[in-house]
């Protein structure tokens, strides 16, 4: 499933990326939604090694997500399962998703790809032909209250 | 804001990842109300897989049927769309910040001349 899809084009090379993605130290430079830092992050990065992020958010609330390495093909793919594991999205709870990015030489830079799934394996996969949120965002737009 | 179940956000999505479905949706949207041979007139498809599409997002929430004399009349019901649309929000804002973040850090290594590390 498509769920949240975001490209970035990035001068810089595919292995300087995924590096970024791939170690604990790289993952804590960048993750999280605010201005804030990372509080502490850890990686066992191979694969169904756990993973493991603790991070502020502007209003002061600490959110903890965890999970697991499912794929891990350097420089060009990773896959993980993503689980709130405190604070986050509290209906969430429990629920297990799936982040992939996509890394590809771009030029002389870099294309990077995330896809964060909302649902698990026999619908995503069946709905891979996307195009649905388009759909949801015109659905939705009449009813914002 | 809505707080929908997980199977309810599943099945909301799940109805959502089929082109018919969509464009159903989307007609209904703009319509407000329809009978299901209406419904069905502008679908490539046949009666039988429109009711079955039609069952699916009967299931997930997404519509009403009404029975008014000898027709149904279908309409759309928001509030599974925005616990989807909520969904998707709090990570699209979530990961935008982050990649943004990513970006310069990439690029800014790249520019030292730092070595990218062992992968």
């Amino acid at each position: 499933m498509k769920g949240v899809t975001l490209v970035r084009h990035i001068k810089a090379r595919p292995s300087t990326v995924f590096d970024l993605l791939s170690t604990a130290e790289g993952l804590t430079s960048w993750w999280g939604p605010d201005d804030f830092p990372v509080i502490a992050a850890a990686a066992d990065v191979r694969v169904g090694g756990r993973f493991r992020v603790r991070f502020r958010t502007i209003d002061g609330a600490e959110h903890i997500c965890v999970g697991e390495f499912l794929e891990i093909v350097p420089p060009v793919r990773l896959v993980m399962s993503w689980r709130w594991f405190d604070g986050g999205v509290p209906e969430e709870k429990g629920r297990t998703s799936r982040v992939k990015f996509h890394v590809r030489p771009d030029g002389a830079g870099t294309e990077l790809t995330l896809i964060h799934a909302g649902l698990c394996d026999a619908d995503s996969e069946r709905s891979h032909e996307g195009g649905w949120t388009g759909a949801l965002d015109k659905l939705c737009r009449g009813w914002t209250a | 804001m809505a707080n929908l179940s997980e199977s309810g956000l599943d099945r909301a999505f799940a109805a959502l990842s089929e082109p018919s479905r969509r464009a159903m949706l989307l007609r209904l949207e703009r319509e407000r109300e329809l009978t299901i041979s209406e419904l069905a007139r502008h679908l490539p498809i046949k009666l039988p897989t429109v009711l079955k599409h039609l069952n699916m997002l009967s299931e997930a929430g997404l519509v009403r049927r009404e029975k008014r004399g000898r027709t149904v009349k279908v309409s759309l019901t928001p509030e599974p769309l925005r616990a989807a649309a909520d969904w998707l929000a709090r990570y699209e804002h979530f990961w935008t910040s982050s990649l943004d973040r990513l970006v310069e850090i990439a690029e800014g290594r790249e520019e030292a001349g730092r070595p990218p590390g062992k992968t």
